[in-house]
């Protein structure tokens, strides 16, 4: 009696614990898609909910109709805007990206290799900006870039400059915003990949007659290739669709696709377009997201031997 | 266990009061060592002794902190370990797990910038000679443990190295599979005239490999010989305890001429005959080193009253080629005797409870004064 409750309740627990993650998947991913994904069919409406209904009841013919909408589609392609949008938003978070890794690799590699009661400690400080909103920090690059801003006043001070330099609503700008904003998401998956490291393999190449530099480039980089398409996909991926970062420091005349977005949903109200945008936008991700689970299988099987 | 005589004619590496610390720790404690060109030489210790430390200063990975270290007569002071003239095969194997065998095995060579042709034709090569000709584009992982030993094993003999350094060749191996390796890794070591330096715990494996060993413990060389000087002529307690098993019992001398020497033991009732001459002050404490197989033991008593001791069997371990007696002498001393099971049947073997007398000859006794 005792048993077969026992089972029923690991049972359950089992359940439980998995079932969690799939209902909130469901409640707060799927559907809420799956609305995005209806709107963007629909037309756009002035009255409330601000769209038409794709399945209306017609008194006429006594029917449900069906209305699909494929001119939110057809305006992506016909507005030259919403390419050069989505293209130079790829450019940025590409450019980022890369930026990203330069900086993080170093960074990543340094703390995996340093003594393990220190590792912990610079993990904090990857971490600590999280403690302060995301938000406050991009603001605070304004008082930093603009231009009588500290960096601009501080290189007059300092005679290295005559005038003050254009820094702020730049691409340079929205870079910086990009690669501070992002660099733990980089750091971290590259440093749980670079921690794991046997160094002996380093001896070994050292010992067959590999100098260090040869034996980073053939041993450690290849064998951090699951930690650095990781990080790349963490920040390549959310830097697309970033809208933040280039309203506050980024340059007026030339838009990311996250503002474009942004604008359409609370400006100009135009749901069914900026869903169809979203859509888009989230299907152009998909590819970069299915090289990241080709990696991650690779990594699960070579984790199994 | 036969030797082979040993090519004292060339020395290949010298090492010179070579000291190691790792903060207060000493790891290698003055050590001062010759491997010939062409041997076999093998560092036999317990973990922590200091082997593994020596071997690493030997490839360049440590760097000795007093004493020097010569290969073929350089100088390796400076010298990192891509630009040594040594190889060495690595515990975990350390194979390349992004690489196939064959890339492994390459790798080396590729760092020589030999040609494309020279390499491949040297790869496939060297895969023969450790048969794995047929596992070339495999990965790592995809082999099993002694393919892997294999590997590691070719990728350092592949460059040609005068010197190679095993650390623990076959620990991973199993029993089967580590005799059988064993073997062919003298076999190879013949074939190609590498001179090898062997790290290993296991003294099975140093007296099969080696042609001479040096024991190590807490950091300093103990001995220096022939598998066969370590075993039958051990310089200390350590190292007749250390190799194979002993009976050793502690005692007095009480005679003490050129050819022979007598010493009385508590443990035993009879004096210890021993019919070679020993240095050491008269009266001084000693200890008597008696291996298991050199006791006899019978049901009859033997004729004279050295060298002799009564006891009761009080456990029997059959190993199959040979049997392992304890017996308890009337001094409460357990003493361990090995008779090879040369009868099939065990009719007459001596069993529990039996009382049986043991004797030795006199040649057979170490008496160590340290």
């Amino acid at each position: 009696m005792n048993r077969a409750l026992a089972t029923l309740h690991s049972l359950a627990g089992k359940r439980l614990v998995i079932g969690v993650p799939y209902v909130w998947l469901l409640l707060f991913f799927a559907i809420p898609f799956l609305i995005v994904f209806k709107i963007s069919f629909s037309w756009m409406q002035p009255i409330q909910p601000g769209y038409a209904p794709l399945l209306a009841w017609v008194e006429e013919t006594q029917r449900f109709v069906a209305t699909l909408n494929f001119s939110n589609y057809q305006a992506l392609l016909q507005d030259s805007l919403y390419l050069s949008t989505f293209l130079y938003s790829v450019k940025v978070a590409a450019i980022s990206t890369i930026f990203c890794l330069l900086v993080g690799y170093p960074m990543a590699y340094a703390i995996a290799r340093c003594a393990p009661s220190t590792r912990n400690l610079f993990l904090m400080l990857i971490i600590l900006p999280f403690w302060t909103s995301f938000l406050l920090r991009v603001y605070a690059w304004i008082g930093l870039l603009k231009t009588n801003g500290v960096i601009n006043n501080t290189l007059l001070a300092l005679g290295v400059i005559d005038e003050p330099l254009t820094l702020l609503y730049t691409d340079f700008a929205v870079y910086i915003g990009i690669v501070y904003s992002y660099l733990p998401f980089m750091i971290l998956p590259l440093y749980s990949n670079l921690e794991k490291h046997d160094l002996t393999l380093l001896e070994a190449a050292s010992d067959l007659g590999a100098s260090p530099m040869k034996a980073f480039f053939k041993v450690t980089l290849p064998l951090s290739m699951p930690g650095i398409v990781a990080g790349c996909l963490l920040v390549f991926i959310p830097a697309v669709g970033e809208f933040v970062i280039p309203s506050l420091l980024g340059r007026t005349d030339q838009l990311m696709i996250g503002t474009v977005l942004s604008a359409q949903f609370f400006g100009a109200r135009n749901w069914p377009v900026a869903s169809a945008v979203a859509i888009v936008l989230l299907l152009m991700l998909l590819l970069p997201i299915l090289l990241f689970q080709r990696y991650q299988r690779r990594e699960l099987e070579a984790a199994k031997r | 266990m036969a030797q082979k005589p040993v090519d004292r004619g060339q020395e290949y590496v010298r090492i010179e009061g070579v000291t190691k610390r790792f903060g207060d720790f000493v790891a290698v404690d003055n050590v001062s060592l010759s491997v010939f060109k062409g041997e076999i030489f093998c560092l036999l210790g317990g973990s922590g002794c200091g082997k593994t430390t020596l071997l690493r200063m030997l490839a360049g990975f440590e760097s000795p902190t007093a004493g020097r270290i010569l290969i073929d007569g350089q100088d390796m002071a400076g010298i990192p370990p891509y630009d040594r003239p040594v190889n060495m095969m690595f515990q975990s194997y350390a194979l390349f797990p992004h690489m196939t065998v064959e890339k492994n095995v390459a790798f080396g060579l590729e760092q020589e910038g030999l040609s494309k042709s020279e390499i491949a034709k040297r790869v496939s090569e060297m895969l023969d000679i450790v048969k794995l000709g047929e596992f070339a584009r495999r990965k790592p992982h995809q082999l099993s443990g002694g393919q892997r030993q294999r590997v590691a094993l070719a990728r350092a003999l592949v460059k040609r190295p005068k010197l190679l350094l095993l650390d623990e060749p076959l620990g991973a191996l199993d029993k089967k599979l580590r005799e059988h390796t064993q073997f062919e890794l003298i076999n190879l070591q013949e074939q190609l005239g590498v001179t090898f330096v062997v790290v290993t715990h296991d003294q099975e494996e140093a007296m099969t490999l080696a042609t001479r060993i040096g024991v190590m413990n807490k950091g300093q060389i103990v001995q220096v010989g022939t598998p066969t000087d370590i075993y039958e002529f051990p310089n200390s307690r350590f190292v007749a305890d250390f190799i194979g098993s002993v009976n050793m019992f502690d005692g007095q001398l009480i005679e003490d001429e050129p050819g022979h020497v007598r010493i009385r033991c508590n443990e035993l009732e009879s004096t210890v005959y021993v019919s070679h001459g020993i240095s050491a002050p008269p009266e001084a404490k000693v200890a008597v080193a008696i291996r298991p197989e050199k006791i006899e033991m019978s049901r009859t008593a033997p004729i004279s009253n050295e060298n002799c001791a009564q006891g009761v069997v009080k456990e029997i371990a059959y190993m199959g080629d040979l049997s392992v007696y304890l017996v308890r002498l009337e001094s409460g001393r357990m003493v361990r005797v090995t008779i090879p099971n040369v009868e099939r049947h065990a009719d007459e073997r001596i069993v529990w409870d039996e009382t049986v007398h043991l004797s030795w000859h006199p040649s057979s006794p170490v008496v160590l004064t340290i």
